[in-house]
């Protein structure tokens, strides 16, 4: 009976999808307000609707009710209810049906907290979401009804997948589609700006805190999937440029290229038809990757249901969101103007060449995602295409990105003077330049490559504090924190960003310089040395999970007669799908993990097992967290919390 | 308008053109020359067993699968399940250590369970070239005459071994 109320909830949201699309957007015209006024309360009892059938789905999942189809299929009686709550993005069906459930709760957030936007505006805004809800709605309904229901029903169902059984399985998700479907909105806003043909500097205002919210979201999202593949997966990788990550992580650049556009055309009232373009490109390539993981067109280690039909209405669908966006950008766009002229040497050409660079990155991975793909349709071969491409190629462009990113906060608006800010810079350069031999030297070798990351990351640390320091020393008195406060919290969280990449770039710097690997065999009671430190090798204890049981390897570790760490690598055996698991353990600290993975019981006694050491790869995290909490920070700037931006069209420097 | 607003647009639809064409083809679909032609022999060691040696030559007059596989290779562990199971099922399934170090390679069939009757061990690859293997897994089917019948690239799926290979099996074992 639930499930038939889930999906009967489904089918009135989209019935309320369409009038929430089609009444504003008919309105337009003769700008009749009675039209705009169904917008809110259409889009509120929709997005309702969805979240409700969700949370009846889900509640199949809680309550084991194998008569649903997908519930038989990705869950199990015995599997912990954190990971049968989780389940149900576990699969194709529920995946989708969670994406436009993320769709509601954007939506709803929308009603809510735009309601200083012109009714006007918020109504076409809220039309678009509703168009988008209704293409999903209509593809979860035709092709992928997650409410189908089996008889007789199954005893028990087939468990998660034993891979996806993990606390990531419960935040990676949703942060993602948070940040994947959160575009939706920047892109509501620039189809709704394009419609209305006003583009101003509200517009920016308005936009910036939803796009700086979808990229933190996004940011997280990514960063945790990351961590996630680095302790689950058993080989230490934390990137691994598949087509799947890939899909998430072309969104993230173009989305970082928008912010710092919407930068520029909220200060400047610069860069307009090209901010509207990115904005229409983020949200794109959050359905074009939505299209490449579900439809089958690429091969991934995410093997997810491919389907022909599946693909062809997604294809459509981007036919229809894509192409009309685009069609409607080709007909307005040049009436929006591309704003206020800037000199060359200036902070707005420092982040058009940030935004190019940006997008050139994205167009080499989409290029390194699709070319498998374009090659084979031309009926020229079936290549594939791997890491050291993405990585040559991605280092390649992004490092004068990098450079430019320490000159570009420290630049003036509008013109700026080459030799003052080479001035202004040289102390950070050169300590930049010490500091990425140094750092080699302590580590005991140096390559041209890690001299040019760990250069990078110093180099952006150190103008940070240059333009920090800039700023203080222009603000005549008050005590440290009281200038901070002067600053706005926007620049700080920029900062704070920048700050974070540069963070982020020593980790993968290090781990890629520095990382060891070491297989060895060890004998019960044994004790080795490796990197300098001892492990101790006391056995294997039997374990029994909730659905599982294991074998947990006991390993004392010590450097210089100090105890480090006892690391427990498991191997489990997931009886319901016959599956093996190795779960890594992994002794963290600020400037090296120690990550050890348990390998095979010896016939002559003992167990291989797999050691790795890899310095400073913890920093990855990080910097992708501090680059969120800056993103946080700039998000609650109070100059974007004022009620009455409204009509104020004065650029605020 | 100017033409230059329109760049976009096209761009997209030139790559709607590719992904619609994309869905209509396999991405594990490689045309193998060998499908109808004898398997190339070989005589390879055991996997696990260095002093005995599997060759195709014992396999005359018998239906088998050549599956070719490595514990580097991620797609094969997504088979790896449907591989045991059919193990259970009686297939006559051989697999071949493809560039694998042999001690990862047991790891491999000791954690998820061995699907193979017996593992050829192909350590510097030159079988798999013979096969015109293109990437791991690929399986083969090889009837009494020692020709192959049918290659699956990539892992094999409950679809492929229901419609394909377990209805060809029928037909040559008969």
């Amino acid at each position: 009976m639930m499930p038939d109320i889930g999906h009967y909830a489904l089918i009135l949201a989209l019935v309320v999808a369409v009038l929430q699309g089609v009444l504003p957007l008919a309105g337009l015209p003769k700008n009749n307000e009675k039209l705009f006024a169904f917008a809110t309360p259409m889009a509120r009892v929709q997005s309702l609707l969805v979240i409700l059938s969700f949370i009846i789905l889900d509640y199949a999942f809680y309550a084991n009710d194998f008569t649903v189809y997908y519930v038989a299929t990705t869950s199990n009686s015995n599997l912990p209810l954190m990971f049968r709550l989780a389940a149900i993005w576990g699969g194709h069906e529920g995946s989708m049906l969670f994406w436009v459930s993320i769709l509601a709760v954007w939506t709803l957030a929308v009603t809510f907290f735009a309601k200083e936007l012109p009714l006007r505006f918020r109504s076409s805004l809220l039309a678009v979401m509703g168009l988008i809800s209704v293409g999903f709605i209509l593809f979860i309904l035709f092709t992928s009804n997650p409410f189908e229901r089996i008889f007789p029903a199954p005893f028990d169902g087939r468990d998660l997948n034993p891979l996806l059984q993990d606390p990531g399985m419960v935040f990676h998700p949703p942060l993602l589609y948070m940040g994947y479907v959160g575009f939706s909105v920047a892109f509501a806003f620039a189809i709704a700006a394009l419609l209305d043909g006003r583009l101003d500097v509200t517009w920016a205002r308005w936009t910036r805190p939803w796009t700086t919210a979808a990229w933190v979201f996004l940011t997280l999202g990514i960063a945790l999937g990351s961590r996630w593949a680095y302790y689950e997966l058993g080989w230490g990788g934390w990137w691994f440029w598949d087509a799947v990550e890939n899909a998430s992580f072309m969104p993230w650049l173009i989305g970082t290229a928008l912010i710092h556009s919407l930068a520029v055309t909220e200060k400047r009232n610069a860069f307009k038809a090209w901010t509207v373009l990115l904005s229409i490109c983020a949200f794109s390539l959050s359905l074009l990757g939505t299209f490449l993981v579900r439809s089958g067109v690429l091969t991934s280690v995410h093997a997810f249901a491919t389907d022909p039909s599946r693909g062809l209405f997604i294809l459509l669908f981007l036919v229809i969101v894509i192409g009309g966006a685009l069609t409607l950008f080709a007909l307005r766009a040049p009436s929006v103007g591309l704003g206020e002229k800037f000199d060359l040497v200036s902070r707005e050409s420092l982040l058009l060449t940030n935004n190019v660079v940006l997008f050139t990155a994205t167009g080499a991975v989409l290029l390194g995602t699709l070319y498998p793909l374009l090659i084979d349709a031309m009926n020229m071969g079936k290549i594939s295409v791997g890491p050291p491409y993405f990585d040559t190629v991605f280092v390649a462009i992004m490092v004068p990105g990098i450079f430019l990113m320490g000159i570009g906060p420290i630049a003036n608006w509008k013109k700026a003077s080459v030799p003052d800010m080479a001035s202004k810079l040289k102390w950070a350069l050169g300590i930049s330049v010490i500091s990425a031999l140094i750092v080699p030297s302590i580590m005991g070798r140096l390559s041209p490559m890690i001299f040019v990351g760990l250069l990078m990351a110093f180099w952006v640390m150190s103008s940070v504090f240059t333009s920090m320091k800039l700023r203080l020393d222009a603000i005549p008195s008050g005590t440290l924190t009281q200038k901070l406060k002067t600053f706005g919290r926007a620049y700080n969280g920029m900062l704070l960003a920048h700050f974070g990449l540069a963070i982020f770039i020593v980790g993968v710097t290090m781990v890629k310089g520095y990382e060891r690997e070491h297989d060895i065999t060890m004998q019960n009671g044994e004790t080795k040395v490796i990197n300098g430190y001892n492990f101790k090798f006391e056995g294997i204890l039997p374990i029994r999970g909730p659905n599982y049981i294991a074998k947990q390897g006991q390993f004392y570790v010590s450097k210089e007669g100090k105890q480090v760490a006892l690391l427990t690598p498991e191997k489990r055996l997931y009886p319901v799908q016959g599956a093996v698991m190795t779960e890594a353990s992994i002794s963290i600290n600020p400037v090296r993990d120690i990550y050890i993975s348990l390998g095979e019981e010896l016939e002559e006694g003992g167990w291989s097992i797999r050691v790795y050491f890899k310095p400073f790869v913890q920093w990855i995290w990080l910097g992708c967290v501090l680059m969120g909490l800056g993103g946080i920070l700039t998000m609650t700037d109070k100059r974007y919390r004022i009620k009455k931006v409204l009509n104020e069209q004065s650029i605020t420097a | 308008m100017k033409l230059k607003f329109l760049i976009p647009l096209v761009l997209f639809f030139i790559l709607v053109g590719f992904l619609g064409k994309g869905l209509f083809l396999d991405p594990r679909e490689v045309p193998s020359p060998l499908i109808g032609k004898p398997a190339p022999a070989f005589e390879a060691p055991v996997l696990g067993d260095p002093s005995k040696t599997f060759s195709t030559a014992d396999m005359k007059g018998k239906v088998w699968l050549l599956n070719t596989w490595a514990s580097w290779c991620v797609a094969c562990r997504e088979e790896h399940p449907l591989l045991v199971e059919m193990l259970a099922h009686d297939i006559p399934l051989y697999g071949l250590a493809y560039k694998d170090v042999e001690q990862d390679a047991l790891d491999v069939l000791d954690k998820m369970g061995n699907p193979y009757i017996i593992t050829a061990n192909d350590a510097d690859g030159r079988i798999g070239i013979d096969y015109g293997v293109y990437g791991v897994p690929e399986t083969y089917v090889i009837d009494k005459a020692g020709i192959i019948r049918y290659k699956q690239i990539g892992p094999i799926t409950p679809e492929s071994l229901r419609d394909k290979i377990l209805p060809l099996l029928k037909e040559l074992d008969a």
